[in-house]
């Protein structure tokens, strides 16, 4: 069957056929599914391919597996390709199918995924059409309070201009702090590879940021814990705080009225963990996976009657990560949420 | 299949190659599946002229599936668990050839849905589609394998698709009733769901020669005496 092959694989070995030279433990360590063909029969198909094409592969016709009609014509040896293949080791995934040829009739098929380059394709797209569609709502909203005013100017209607430039207000506002939140996540972004350099004493940190939200609205609510006396880490002292803050003021918005919202920092096995515990009616498990993707509410309708952009914990989460941290939310429905950060500590100088 | 000799080796190449133009059937059915689905979503017109002329393809190597499996046996004589192969591949070309015609009749109806846009049950076909798609994948990839377990468990995916179909016609029919203006647009979907709900069954029957090429059994009616209970 195979003429030119021996050559390629050293000669066979007489107990298993196999081949005996480095050449298959070498296609083995290719992380790429790769087969080799003589004709459409496969010859050999490395770890990689078996695993993806099932082992079976290994022994027949290569067309069996290899059904998208786009691969027809490669397959025939009529071109090298490349071609994109779908439905290979699950329906969603992508392939690219590329053939070179050995020597004669004998040639070698490699396979790419293109999956995850595709998926991150997507996500790009899913996040301009979420954007967008976040951003034209408190438009839609001004523009139509706008209109209703200029036909309601006369004295008399002092009350409902109030009212309305009220929430014309709250509008823009929200619309403001979507665009400070997309941009700020754009700049975490852009340096994530960056680790930071600074050593940032995390415990005067929490109580600077504590401080802050205790002078905000609704911030009497807030309680810290005793600090550790000292809690160094390596990281940006500004998005350190920022975690805080959207950690915090998701605690004040998502827990019950007039309940605590507790702050702790802890230091265990090496690590500073920042524990925020709320009062709430929690969040169900379903939920929580999900809880750091860009515009995802649990409860579309309370998030921005409180104001939310929807973002506040995927910049979390981009911060944390590229602290090297660890993001954790546990949640248990009508008792309330905590969400613990954790960083590695610096050791005391 | 363990064959020696001239006679042994000529056949096996032979059945191999009647696999291999059973599994490129196989390969185009999966591909107008897809095509049609995709072509209804995007209100692509082009794509599902495509579908439909695709489908000549899947017709002519039907018919050459069928040349080859009359000549094999003219000339072989082959017995046992060969002849059950050939018998396999003969019927599963007919199936395969019949889901081509299911996808095609989906490709053709797209022209028809132009005004569907707002159609809400709309949105479900893509996942009923991809639930179908998944069940021939899956039959043909226990085909390539010949392992008679996984033929077995394509069985019971029709339950999925069979659900979509009974949700889909539920949804479909309370959309006729609110708008008698959509009833044209509705019916289309309808008949769409239908075609994928058959091409379902198609896969089972795929499966259920697979599992009998491989066994030399024919699948058990309990899988599916079970199955008719639940979705009744």
């Amino acid at each position: 069957m195979a003429r030119g092959l021996p050559r390629l694989f050293g000669p066979r070995r007489r107990d298993d056929g196999g081949p005996r030279d480095l050449l298959g433990p070498l296609m083995d360590a290719i992380p790429d599914p790769l087969l080799v063909v003589d004709g459409t029969a496969v010859h050999h198909a490395n770890a990689a391919a078996r695993a993806l094409l099932g082992a079976h592969v290994a022994e027949q016709d290569i067309r069996l597996t290899l059904r998208h009609p786009a691969a027809a014509a490669l397959l025939a040896g009529r071109e090298d390709g490349p071609v994109e293949l779908t439905g290979l080791g699950g329906a969603e995934r992508q392939w690219r199918l590329h053939a070179a040829t050995l020597d004669g009739s004998c040639r070698l098929l490699h396979l790419t995924d293109l999956s995850a380059q595709r998926a991150a394709e997507r996500m790009r797209v899913d996040f301009v059409a979420n954007a967008s569609h976040e951003l034209r709502t408190p438009l839609a909203t001004l523009i139509g309070f706008i209109e209703t005013l200029e036909e309601a100017n006369r004295p008399a209607d002092a009350a409902v201009r109030a009212r309305f430039l009220k929430i014309m207000d709250g509008e823009a506002r929200r619309m403001q702090r979507l665009i400070d939140d997309l941009m700020s996540l754009s700049r975490i972004e852009a340096d994530r590879y960056a680790t930071p350099r600074e050593r940032v004493d995390l415990a005067q940190l929490v109580r600077v940021a504590v401080a802050d939200l205790r002078a905000g609205p609704e911030g009497a609510r807030v309680v810290l814990a005793d600090l550790p006396p000292a809690a160094a880490v390596q990281g940006d002292a500004g998005q350190l705080a920022q975690v805080v803050h959207n950690v915090v003021g998701n605690a004040l918005k998502y827990g019950r009225a007039g309940t605590p919202v507790t702050v702790m920092l802890e230091e265990e096995a090496g690590r500073l963990r920042l524990r925020v515990t709320d009062e709430g009616d929690g969040i169900a498990p379903e939920h929580l996976p999900r809880l750091t993707e860009r515009f995802y509410r649990a409860d579309p309708g309370r998030s921005r009657a409180v104001g939310g952009t929807g973002l506040g914990l995927a910049i979390v989460k981009h911060i944390v990560e590229r602290h090297r941290g660890q993001l954790e939310i546990g949640s248990e429905v009508g008792r309330g949420t905590t969400v613990s950060v954790s960083f590695p500590a610096l050791p005391v100088s | 299949m363990a064959t020696s000799g001239d006679m042994g080796g000529a056949f096996e190449g032979e059945l191999g190659e009647l696999r291999a133009l059973v599994a490129e059937m196989g390969g185009l059915a999966e591909a107008a599946i897809d095509g049609a689905i995709a072509a209804l979503t995007r209100r692509d017109l082009e794509g599902a002229a495509r579908v439909v002329e695709e489908d000549r393809r899947l017709d002519a190597l039907e018919a050459e599936v069928e040349a080859r499996v009359v000549r094999l046996i003219a000339l072989r004589a082959p017995v046992d668990d060969n002849l059950r192969e050939v018998l396999a591949a003969l019927k599963m070309a007919g199936v395969l050839e019949r889901i081509g015609d299911y996808a095609k009749n989906i490709a053709k109806r797209v022209p028809l849905l132009s005004d569907a846009r707002g159609i809400g049950p709309l949105s479900v076909l893509p996942a009923m589609a991809r639930a179908t798609a998944e069940m021939v994948r899956a039959a043909l990839d226990a085909y390539a394998a010949r392992d008679a377990a996984a033929a077995e468990q394509v069985t019971a995916q029709d339950r999925v698709v069979d659900d979509f179909y009974n949700s889909l016609f539920r949804a479909l029919l309370t959309y006729m009733m609110e708008n008698p203006h959509n009833i044209s647009a509705s019916t289309h979907l309808l008949f769409i769901a239908k075609n994928l709900e058959r091409i379902g069954d198609h896969a089972t029957n795929i499966a259920e020669m697979v599992f009998y090429a491989a066994t030399g059994a024919p699948l058990g009616e309990r899988v599916r005496g079970i199955d008719a209970l639940v979705g009744a």
